[in-house]
């Protein structure tokens, strides 16, 4: 790491100078705290009293012994309160911002996950929320935009660019240089500029910790591999980052393949994506040739984002963590398989790691042993699976 | 000498203050941007902005946004614009920087595009999203090239602004208030003390920008600076205007009344 903030090439700060010196007093703040005991206590016990942590590691019985090889445990951060591993990052960020003195927070969403956690925690810090989330996300997404509401929180719909993900952040930062004082902004994932990637992935990082200590506890070993989801990709790194120094332990994080990698609607960014410059990091991203975001799609609201967090890149580019893609209709393949064989409805994001675990368990041995992050639930989703299936709801 | 330079050094001796105008390349089309640059000429600006429209830019408010997109629409590539650049030069004698964003000039090749720059007639750069921390990859081949790497300091820079000026090319970029691009009705920013912090550490050329958008806001601001930059004004009258004639008539309008309370 030559510069600050970087993984190998990866990361950075390219940011208007208007917001450096406000990644400065975050990056003092959080490097402060983060080893204050008062903030870490204070953390735990969130973690504990308030998301329900640790989250369970759940052994697959009936999915291990339908697909005939390794043995499938699950994650399940589909369990934490608000539903998703989204609430890990943002009980500690809004911790954090409490400890700055920020008033306000601020946070882009997708799915509506990361948005309904940031609400929750400005409600219990008793902050101002305001959510960005693209005009297209907050109509596929409607359960979790009135839940940001009732929650408290303003949700903002973004209609510049392509109404999702990647435009909730532009509108994030376009609010954030313009009210950057007062304002907090609670990014949701492991990306955006330095000290995000690293922050995000520290708070995550209890979800690898936690399964390192779970699967000793049964299978007396160390995983043989590890598979989550990846769009941003906080839920894989939170899984990945204590297993990184393990050479044994397989890391797999499954892009969203949307109608398929060789057609132009997906979000496979390390499969298909290069190197490049948005959001304040160098990463890998979907563009063209003169370095224009291409608009992206997946089934999942969550995945539909045209970059991946620098660290991942630097996963990819070093070899360390594999990347691989799952269609759309792998995805809801794999939600209703899960919903049936295991009585779980897992958010759609999640079910991309399913659906690699479906192809890939049978080829391994029985001896062997695979953890899949289920980062969410998918009560959110049923709509637009159903919609997918060709059933509408009423 | 970089045609920049020789602009500040001849407005100085003249005890005349800078006019920066902008308009986005290809907006509507890449003919009316030769027109307008021409226009905005002839009516006082001293300096001309290009943007090259991108796809997320994220230091520019609504109205410089909805340019964008117009001229993406057009399918423009960058070595469009940079014939459109080189058409300009041949009618226009003030300096031209492009503002675009660094992804632009990553995916296009540094090399490649500093050297169509200086053959173009391009005289400096400026780059919302390459900060102090961010600019070694570029500022070294820059300098070689002879094309300016503007740098931006605003109101909440404080410490920052000795490093950033040490680094500047050309003028040094004031954002005049936080937040993105676009016009404002008015300003909390403490100007005199901006000022004052600016020049204890530089006696290069200044251009306050950022939402200045009418002759009153241009009386009011002058003092301050070396120079004023105009933008979303400029971007909206092109915008809204009902075709490209009437784009330039009412862009040669706005110019020339900012020409005249900047002279006053």
């Amino acid at each position: 790491m030559s510069r600050k903030g970087r993984f190998g090439e990866f990361g950075g700060q390219y940011v208007p100078e208007t917001l450096m010196n406000a990644l400065r007093e975050l990056e003092e703040a959080y490097f402060r705290f983060r080893d204050e005991a008062g903030f870490r206590e204070d953390l735990e016990r969130l973690f504990r009293e308030y998301a329900g942590r640790p989250s369970m590691l759940y052994f697959a019985e009936r999915m291990t012994r339908d697909l005939g090889g390794a043995r499938i445990y699950l994650k399940r951060e589909d369990l934490n309160h608000t539903g998703s591993h989204k609430i890990n990052n943002v009980l500690g960020q809004a911790l954090l911002a409490k400890r700055m003195g920020k008033k306000r927070i601020i946070a882009e969403t997708g799915a509506g996950q990361h948005g309904v956690a940031a609400a929750t925690a400005a409600a219990i810090f008793g902050m101002q929320c305001e959510v960005f989330m693209g005009r297209e996300d907050t109509e596929r997404q409607s359960l979790n935009v009135f839940r940001m509401r009732i929650l408290g929180a303003r949700v903002t719909p973004v209609d510049s660019g392509t109404q999702t993900l990647k435009d909730a952040v532009n509108e994030a930062m376009r609010d954030w240089v313009s009210t950057v004082g007062e304002t907090y902004y609670l990014l949701g994932s492991v990306m955006g500029p330095h000290p995000y990637p690293t922050m995000v992935r520290d708070f995550q990082a209890v979800i690898g910790r936690e399964v390192r200590t779970q699967i000793l506890q049964r299978e007396g070993r160390l995983p043989d591999c590890c598979v989550a989801c990846v769009g941003g990709g906080s839920n894989a790194m939170g899984l990945f980052y204590d297993f990184i120094p393990e050479p044994s332990v397989r890391l797999v994080g499954v892009e969203a393949g949307g109608e398929g990698v060789e057609t132009d609607r997906h979000a496979a960014t390390i499969t298909r994506g290069s190197i490049g410059v948005l959001h304040g990091m160098r990463s890998y991203f979907l563009q063209d040739a003169e370095g224009q975001i291409l608009p992206v799609h997946s089934i999942s609201a969550g995945l539909d984002y045209p970059g991946i967090g620098p660290e991942h890149a630097q996963l990819h580019a070093s070899g360390r963590a594999e990347y691989v893609p799952a269609t759309d209709a792998e995805a809801v393949d794999a939600f209703r398989y899960l919903t049936r064989v295991e009585g779980i409805i897992p958010a759609i994001e999640s079910a991309h790691a399913v659906a690699w675990v479906r192809k890939e368990a049978p080829r391994m041995s029985p001896d062997q042993v695979v953890v899949v992050n289920l980062s969410g639930r998918g009560d959110k989703d049923v709509q637009s699976v159903a919609r997918y299936m060709g059933e509408e709801l009423s | 000498m970089n045609r920049i330079d020789s602009l500040f050094a001849r407005l100085r001796a003249e005890k005349r203050k800078a006019l920066i105008t902008f308009v986005t390349a290809g907006d509507p089309t890449l003919a009316a941007t030769v027109d307008l640059c021409r226009e905005m000429e002839r009516a006082g600006a001293d300096l001309i902005e290009l943007g090259v429209p991108y796809s997320d830019p994220i230091a520019e408010g609504p109205v410089i946004q909805a340019a964008n997109l117009r001229a993406l629409a057009n399918r423009i590539h960058l070595p469009d614009i940079m014939r459109t650049a080189a058409e300009i030069r041949a009618v226009v004698s003030a300096p031209l920087v492009y503002l675009l964003y660094f992804n632009c000039i990553l995916q296009y090749g540094p090399e490649r595009f500093l050297k169509e720059c200086l053959e173009s007639g391009i005289d400096g750069l400026i780059i919302p999203d390459l900060p102090l921390e961010e600019r070694e990859e570029l500022a070294p081949l820059a300098d070689q090239a002879g094309v300016a790497l503007l740098s931006m300091v605003t109101p909440v820079s404080g410490e920052r602004i000795g490093p950033i000026v040490r680094q500047a090319r050309g003028f040094l970029y004031c954002v005049s208030s936080l937040g993105v691009t676009g016009v404002r009705g008015q300003f909390s920013t403490d100007f005199r003390s901006f000022q004052e912090e600016i020049r204890k550490h530089t006696g290069m050329p200044t251009a306050l920008g950022f939402g200045i958008s009418s002759a009153d806001q241009v009386r009011a601001l002058k003092e301050y600076a070396d120079g004023v930059i105009v933008g979303s004004a400029i971007v909206r009258r092109v915008g809204a205007a009902a075709d490209r004639a009437d784009a330039i008539r009412q862009v040669g309008e706005l110019v020339r009344e900012l020409r005249l309370a900047l002279d006053e």
